[in-house]
């Protein structure tokens, strides 16, 4: 374990540079470059907020502004899209540089920290860009803004575990792959992001506890919606899930080390 | 002291029937694989600082399987590698490009993948800008590049820093002629100031004129560690050998490993250098006109005869070789017990300097159709120069002179 740390801090300048390669490469020749970082996701918001604000608007309890729901929605996507892009690159990240790791001999878990490295970065563009465009929409928050990067540490903890975990066994068994970008979609309809917890039937509510991602959601909601410290102990069990997932996935790294560059 | 050490390396994959009896083993639990695929079996050799070795064997031999080890992109299924020194590998240039990147950037981005930090690269780049020699197109984006351009600036990364091992594969084709040389000068030099070269190749020149070492791999095992020639000669034998066709290596009188193989519908019986007095000789004075015999004898009906032969200059290399299909002079459909007696007469225009005939009787244009029998260092023999002017080189390419003086 030591020595996978010591080796990945020898890598350093490799992971620094294979993100804002990412970066680089993802906006060369295009106009306006990083904004589309931004536009993508504002308009996944802007989306659901036609659509879906006639339906839902009413039912919104709490706040009294009348983009209420678009900033419900927008705290929520902007949370499960950090959420989901790490999992979902990890559960391909060794498929998709099988090449690379065939060829070379580098430490295979610089690119999950590359994941890691880019989808935060991502992240708190968005996430400044979501502040701008409250404070149009005349919606501030206060000093708990300061719970924000406890949230994102359980977010990318269990993002990673699980993704991390998945792409390991993705390796040996392909259709992991598959059904999970079919998981993938129905975990986002599982999760308090378009509508809220209190929409739901009473006896559905707990049931819906049982996804580690409402919690962390609903902490993102309280912070920036409601302007309230989280309710932690909601935070509890993804934590937990988040710590064993994450402990599973190195696990099966060093088991199965030996054997999946074999089947890459 | 040794810079590489493989220690009882072997290597197998293992197919599973259920993929999830794979991941439930890493759980302790006792699965057994359905099937094992051994791909080398217990190899072992250690490598000093500064030797040249070259890999050899055939498609599917374990080649590429031991370099993967040895780079440690694969790891072994048992034994263990001891590497004492950096190891750089040219196996696939331009590995991690990125086409958007410039030239100078994925200099960096790729070098960071070998491991390097950016302090270390700041202090090559110019010498690595310098040695690619594309000019303004280092900082255009590598898309742009030709093929041979996107080759230099990877060769040039690879070999930055003189690594203490340097793997080279064979596919390895850096740009033209003229980069070529430069980058073999590369690998010269490191190979003088102390760089192990351990080269993948089928090419018998390269290894003969790189390498003062050859290892044979065959099937997963080192058949053969030696002397490169000896090592190719034997490796040539298989190439050839077929069914129920032998290989077999005696040392002769003169220290030389003679290889004889082949599938013995003919046998060679006798081979002799004569000189114009029918007298056997073995020392030969420069350009001289000799003979070399051949006796064939013929153990079964066969439809054609070609006998070649090749003249080898003490390091292996090929000097000049021809044979009876290339002077239009096959023989056809011979019966059993016929005796066929060759005589090829010629100069000996060659430097001075010790030689080896290697003579093989086959059909058709080469012995990779049926090959009778091979044999290398099958004759030696030595050329002095007593009464020409003295030259240098393998040829003698007798000049006149003219010259003139303009005042």
């Amino acid at each position: 374990m030591k020595y996978t740390l010591t080796s990945l801090w020898a890598y350093r300048y490799f992971i620094i540079s294979s993100i804002k390669t990412e970066f680089r490469s993802k906006f060369a020749r295009s106009k306006f470059g990083g904004l589309w970082m931004i536009f993508h996701p504002l308009a996944q918001v802007l989306i659901y907020a036609l659509v879906l604000s006639a339906v839902l608007k009413a039912k919104l309890a709490g706040i009294d502004s009348q983009y209420a729901y678009a900033i419900y929605l927008m705290a929520g996507m902007v949370a499960w899209n950090l959420f989901i892009d790490i999992a979902s690159r990890s559960l391909s990240v060794f498929i998709d540089n099988g090449n690379l790791i065939q060829k070379m001999s580098f430490p295979k878990l610089t690119l999950p920290l590359i994941i890691i490295g880019s989808s935060l970065t991502n992240f708190i563009f968005l996430f400044l860009a979501m502040i701008v465009v409250f404070g149009f929409l005349g919606h501030f928050t206060s000093i708990v803004i300061l719970w924000i990067p406890i949230l994102m540490l359980i977010t990318v903890t269990l993002a990673i575990g699980i993704g991390l975990t998945l792409g390991i066994l993705n390796v040996f068994i392909r259709d992991i792959g598959q059904i999970m970008t079919i998981i993938f979609q129905f975990w986002f309809w599982l999760t308090p992001i378009v509508y809220s917890k209190s929409m739901i039937p009473e006896e559905y509510q707990d049931l819906l506890l049982l996804n580690p991602m409402s919690g962390i959601i609903e902490g993102y909601h309280s912070i920036l919606v409601y302007d309230k410290m989280p309710n932690l102990e909601l935070l509890i069990y993804p934590s937990i899930l988040a710590i064993l997932t994450l402990g599973l996935s190195l696990f099966l790294y060093q088991k199965s080390n030996k054997e999946m560059a074999d089947l890459l | 002291m040794s810079i590489l050490e493989v220690r009882n390396v072997s290597k197998s994959f293992l197919d599973y029937s259920n993929e999830w009896k794979r991941i439930l083993s890493w759980f302790g639990f006792n699965f057994k694989p359905k099937e094992e695929h051994v791909i080398l079996k217990n190899i072992n050799f250690s490598i000093s600082a500064g030797e040249s070795i070259g890999i050899v064997g055939q498609n599917g031999a374990g080649k590429s399987t031991l370099l993967k080890i040895i780079t440690q992109t694969l790891k072994p299924s048992n034994g263990k590698i001891i590497v004492n020194g950096r190891i750089s590998a040219i196996l696939e240039l331009g590995m991690g490009f990125h086409p958007d990147l410039t030239g100078r950037e994925n200099v960096y981005h790729s070098s960071g993948l070998m491991g390097f930090t950016r302090p270390q690269i700041d202090a090559v780049i110019d010498e690595i800008e310098d040695f690619a020699e594309i000019g303004d197109y280092f900082d255009q984006p590598v898309r742009t590049y030709s093929s041979g351009m996107g080759m230099r600036v990877a060769f040039g990364v690879a070999t930055a820093y003189r690594p203490d091992i340097l793997i080279i594969d064979e596919a390895l084709s850096v740009g033209d002629a003229y980069f070529q040389h430069k980058s073999f000068d590369r690998i010269k030099k490191f190979q003088d100031d102390g760089t192990t070269l351990l080269l993948v190749s089928h090419d018998k020149n390269a290894i003969q004129a790189i390498c003062n070492r050859a290892i044979l791999l065959e099937d997963g095992f080192i058949i053969k560690d030696g002397n490169p020639e000896e090592v190719m000669d034997f490796y040539n034998a298989i190439i050839a050998q077929k069914e129920n066709s032998k290989v077999e290596q005696k040392s002769s009188e003169k220290g030389k490993v003679e290889t004889i193989s082949g599938t013995g519908e003919a046998n060679i019986i006798d081979i002799k250098l004569l000189d114009n007095n029918n007298q056997e000789v073995e020392y030969i004075s420069v350009g001289d006109s000799i003979k070399l015999k051949v006796i064939v004898h013929i153990n079964s009906n066969i439809s054609e005869l070609v006998l070649g032969y090749m003249i080898k200059d003490r390091l292996g290399q090929s000097i000049f070789g021809t044979n009876t299909h290339y002077l239009k002079e096959p023989i056809k459909n011979l019966k059993k017990d016929n005796q066929i007696e060759y005589l090829f007469n010629f100069n000996a225009n060659i430097g001075v300097g010790s030689y080896s005939m290697a003579v093989a009787i086959h059909s058709g244009e080469s012995h990779i159709v049926d090959n009778y029998e091979w044999r290398d260092n099958a004759l030696i023999f030595q050329i002095a120069n007593p009464n020409k002017n003295e030259f240098i080189g393998t040829s003698w390419i007798a000049p006149t002179l003219e010259y003139k003086i303009n005042s």
